[in-house]
């Protein structure tokens, strides 16, 4: 599909503000729909059609699976960290008030911190699986 | 009023499309049947107000799986599912058929959509909607649900699609391992 003009320059148009709904649905989960589940598998979506229109191998150099592991990886990592955090702060596991002085700012905070982890890894995730299958019809 | 007219015509678009991927043999057309069936879904869950699940139901099932089915597709050969000419539907359509009565028998003890006295409204609900607020300073109530109230369970669903990616990784993400393989093949008997 690389040599397909209409879609290369549509689908350049439309990734960045694809990527910035993204972004968008990630951090204003908290006042509207959405959240780290759906804003990572719209940015994989970004990536998914970057890697239809330009070819798997550029989008492996955008997204280079070894980072993605590293990724999926951080992000459950994040979100079991915060609980220990929090264990250590004199809380319950996953009880954020105790994260900042009060606890409404703590509970914004790990939600924050929790959302982004589980973007994170649900992101790197669906690119993982989708790099996988479309790898192998590869020569 | 208009909301039962909306649900009703969605729901008849959502029972044509399913007749019409059993009926169908293109495998292609049936990817993109089940593509618009999640549409159809994700819209009948914004007239229910469920405007979060909608959301995953139209990124997920529409968008992602919609491509991963894609992907699987291409990697076979043939894109149509040849009926056998031996094929006697009687005994599984007899299974649907009565599995299916015993599901609609099931619905006629499920409360009114949007009834009050529901157990599913007067169980925890007006814990959330009374002390989310106060308590967690985020407006939406699912997103406080989601990751604080029930922080446990979506730390179980993130591993969950963490093990899936380490699972579809080992099954068939080891295209690098070529050269590996190559250098074990004196070696290795048993494969």
């Amino acid at each position: 599909m690389t040599n397909n003009i209409i879609l290369r320059v549509v689908s350049k148009s439309l990734i960045p503000l694809i990527i910035m709904f993204a972004l968008y649905v990630q951090f204003h989960g908290d006042y509207g729909p959405g959240g780290g589940f759906q804003a990572g598998v719209i940015m994989s979506a970004a990536s998914i059609l970057y890697a239809l229109v330009f070819g798997l191998d550029a989008a492996e150099q955008v997204f280079p699976p070894a980072i993605l592991r590293i990724l999926a990886s951080l992000g459950v990592l994040i979100y079991a960290g915060v609980g220990v955090v929090t264990l250590f702060l004199g809380g319950n596991y996953l009880d954020y008030s105790v994260l900042a002085d009060t606890r409404i700012a703590g509970q914004h905070l790990g939600i924050l911190l929790v959302e982004l982890g589980v973007g994170m890894s649900v992101f790197s995730v669906m690119l993982i699986i989708f790099f996988a299958f479309a790898g192998r019809g590869r020569p | 009023m208009i909301d039962v007219f909306i649900g009703v015509v969605l729901l008849a678009f959502l029972a044509v499309t399913a007749v019409s991927i059993v009926r169908m043999t293109n495998l292609f057309a049936i990817i993109m049947l089940f593509g618009i069936f999640s549409f159809l879904s994700a819209a009948m869950f914004v007239v229910m107000d469920a405007v979060d699940v909608a959301f995953t139901e139209a990124a997920v099932g529409a968008g992602i799986s919609t491509v991963l089915m894609l992907a699987t597709i291409a990697l076979t050969r043939d894109h149509h599912e040849k009926a056998s000419a031996s094929h006697r539907p009687w005994l599984p359509l007899t299974v649907v058929i009565v599995t299916g009565a015993a599901l609609v028998y099931g619905t006629l003890d499920i409360p009114a959509f949007g009834d009050p006295n529901a157990p599913a409204q007067i169980h925890v609900a007006p814990y959330y909607i009374e002390k989310s607020i106060p308590e967690t300073g985020v407006p939406n109530i699912v997103t406080a649900v989601l990751a604080s109230y029930r922080g446990f369970d979506t730390l179980g669903e993130v591993i969950v699609v963490f093990t899936a990616g380490i699972a579809v990784m080992l099954l068939i993400g080891a295209k690098r391992r070529k050269s590996n393989v190559e250098n074990n093949k004196g070696e290795d008997n048993d494969e």
